[in-house]
């Protein structure tokens, strides 16, 4: 039997680790100028503070914390709908952890729970089923979130209500897409990134493919990397050789669970059940073009959006305006560069999309860094 | 009890015969002393010097864990309290609210185990209260305990770490937190983790006995390790720094974190406690930890020191430090 300690060992080793932190250092000192390297996704900015591997790396190295954490880029005006939904009688709300704690315009999930809003967080999505059996004097709502990792897990679950029948399972899609929140913050003239750590989960679905757009039309690398420290510091390596030789390449780290192509059953279940929405409004980002998903119109009988339309009438609810979090994830300010930044901006009570969730940049800070 | 009676019914808290027949044959039967069969309306105590008071409320869900129940959990948790700051525990108070229609069979089983365990330290429940709700409002069973004990070893407080000190964990961490989230998620994991919950009373008169000198004291339940190491830091102005690589965690506890993306110092333990003491005596408090079987894992995992006063430092073993801050908000699995 294998023990748990050999599967992540070799990728916590100190000295692998100490190693890979000389070998950067040794080709970043052959590179002119900064490399600043966008880790898209929040995975990754967690492993980067929890491990403090930025405190590892040459001065000429910079991380640019990006858009990938589907609870922070959740506009309000979502979060809302949420609420209002899980207010409706005889609705049970079901999500997935983090969510319950993200406030909207009118407080968090778990506010309106503690006001006897039927909320549940669910580890497993597809324990939605049996919620959806077990009451069917109700109407059970999963509110749908994140990247392209967790969205197989939502058409599965869609094929499995029209399978069995449960007319009383609806959704209310947020599933977001990678590729244009990497355009949206390269569309910025001032935007510093010149080379990007790409998602290890969101590749293991979508394949490594999903950058080879991003490598050609901004000339930077991409590095696709696994979620452990060796990972992360080896995929470093690779880009800031990249960068030094002048050439920008898509590379597989994450070899053990990316191919080129990713899963392509789970992308096919994706295709027969969601679509692309034509506009979505990102938290910190603004209102992207085809860069979310929704349910095909022929399931607009599970559609929460459809059949709650009268009720969801809201309108876009800014972020605080002295919140920095746009400028934060186009790399052009650092979390500490913002005025409310610990002040008025902490986890128990944030003002932007940054700080909400473990794998937001400025949470990230406020629990980590300064040390 | 009569053997037709299968379920705790409301007549069972209305104060008659049913009552008393509830009390007698279960509780009386379980915590038989002399102070509690007395059936005054207040137990009288005597005291010489300082003594240490505590209450603490158990709605723990689900009520049977491995390695546990809420019974175990109730007695241990104000006997560990009082432990904490250097006393003995002597008395104890008990009340149940109880939910109509709860298994009397569940019901001995649980006020057993609080028997067994209160035998530990040879404290005694010296008065009591029941009560039955109707269906619905409550869940099962609650217990609350409070108690008091004579403070042998007075001076132990949060606001007494010194640089210098050395930080002590009395065990591997985060057992209870892990198995109570196993059994309440549902996961349908194979594993033999059990909860550390356990009466520290024994141990801590051991060390009192051998007149070590103890700065601080605290047993780390809900927060984990993380919220008893920031709370003295802020409590004595002092700054923490703690290996990573010294912290005891045992594998499974180790495999659910990975799995649910928790961190073992977040998780709550029912039987592991943390001492500062100074740093001349740590390896000799540590020896007198280790004799006891479920503290076999303890170890020195930092110290305190003068800068970043209020603050816990973790060093990684590759030479990178973070903050260790106080875990946030109810503990929810990660997304993705």
């Amino acid at each position: 039997m294998i023990a748990l300690k050999q599967l992540y060992q070799g990728f916590r080793d100190p000295e692998t680790i100490h190693n890979l932190a000389k070998e950067i250092a040794l080709h970043a000192a052959k590179h002119d100028g900064n490399i600043y390297i966008m880790e898209v996704c929040g995975g990754h900015t967690h492993t980067i503070m929890k491990y403090g591997l930025n405190q590892l790396l040459p001065d000429n190295i910079e991380f640019v914390h990006g858009p990938g954490c589907p609870v922070c880029v959740m506009p309000k005006e979502r979060i809302d709908h949420a609420a209002i939904l899980a207010s409706q009688p005889d609705v049970i709300l079901v999500t997935l952890g983090d969510m319950i704690r993200v406030p909207g315009s009118q407080g968090s999930l778990a506010e309106f729970r503690a006001k006897g809003c039927d909320i549940r967080p669910l580890y497993d999505p597809m324990d939605a089923l049996t919620i959806a059996k077990d009451n069917p004097d109700k109407q059970v709502i999963f509110f749908a979130i994140g990247f392209e990792t967790s969205t197989p897990m939502t058409a599965v679950l869609i094929e499995q209500a029209e399978k069995q029948g449960l007319e009383n399972l609806l959704f209310h899609i947020n599933h977001v897409l990678v590729p244009p929140a990497i355009d949206a913050v390269m569309a910025d003239p001032q935007a510093k990134v010149n080379a990007f750590i790409g998602p290890a989960h969101v590749s293991v679905i979508s394949g490594a493919k999903l950058y080879r757009p991003a490598v050609t039309q901004y000339g930077t690398p991409v590095v696709v990397s696994g979620f452990e420290p060796v990972d992360v510091m080896e995929s470093i390596l690779r880009i800031v050789k990249q960068k030094v030789e002048g050439v920008a390449e898509l590379d597989v780290q994450y070899s053990r669970a990316v191919s080129e192509d990713g899963n392509l059953h789970a992308q096919q279940k994706v295709d027969q059940y969601l679509t692309i929405r034509p506009h979505f409004r990102w938290r910190g980002l603004g209102p992207l073009n085809e860069s979310a998903l929704m349910l095909r119109p022929e399931f607009a009988h599970r559609d929460a959006e459809v059949i709650y339309r009268d009720k969801l009438d809201v309108a876009d609810i800014d972020d605080h305006k002295a919140c920095q979090c746009g400028d934060i994830l186009r790399g052009i300010a650092k979390p500490k560069d913002c005025k409310v930044f610990g002040r008025g901006c902490t986890p128990e009570t944030p003002l932007g999309s940054c700080m909400v969730s473990s794998e937001g940049a400025c949470n990230a800070y406020y629990r980590y860094n300064g040390v | 009890m009569a053997d037709n009676e299968k379920t705790v019914q409301l007549s069972h808290g209305g104060g008659g015969k049913e009552m008393n027949r509830l009390i007698k044959s279960i509780f009386f039967k379980a915590f038989n002393n002399p102070i509690l069969a007395s059936e005054e309306d207040a137990a009288l105590l005597h005291f010489e010097g300082q003594a240490a008071f505590t209450t603490d409320s158990f709605t723990v869900s689900p009520l049977f864990f491995a390695g546990g129940n809420i019974g175990k959990l109730a007695i241990a948790g104000t006997v560990n309290d009082l432990a904490m700051m250097g006393a003995e525990p002597q008395y104890l108070s008990c009340s149940f609210i109880i939910e109509e229609g709860f298994a009397i069979k569940d019901l001995k089983t649980i006020v057993n185990s609080m028997a067994e365990e209160l035998h530990k330290s040879s404290t005694r429940i010296v008065c009591g209260d029941t009560k039955v709700v109707p269906k619905g409002c409550a869940d099962g069973l609650f217990i609350n305990t409070s108690g008091v004990g004579r403070v042998l070893k007075p001076q132990i407080s949060v606001k007494n770490l010194r640089p210098g000190d050395a930080i002590i964990v009395s065990g591997d961490i985060g057992r209870h937190g892990a198995a109570i989230l196993m059994a309440r998620e549902g996961l349908t994991l194979e594993s033999e983790l059990v909860s550390d919950c356990a009466n520290l009373w024994p141990v801590v008169e051991q060390l009192i006995a051998c007149n070590i000198e103890v700065h601080a004291m605290r047993d780390a339940t809900r927060g984990g390790l993380a919220a008893v190491l920031n709370e003295w830091a802020g409590a004595s102005d002092v700054g923490i720094n703690v290996e990573e690589s010294k912290i005891p965690v045992c594998d499974e506890v180790k495999g659910l974190c990975e799995l649910y993306g928790f961190e073992p110092h977040d998780l709550a333990n029912e039987g592991t406690f943390i001492l500062a003491v100074p740093g001349e005596v740590a390896e000799g408090a540590l020896e007198i930890i280790k004799r006891y079987g479920h503290c076999q894992q303890a170890a020195i995992i930092g110290h305190v020191e003068e800068t970043h006063p209020g603050k816990v430092v973790l060093k990684t073993p590759w030479g990178s430090s973070r903050y260790l801050d106080l875990p946030q908000g109810e503990l929810l699995p990660r997304i993705c």
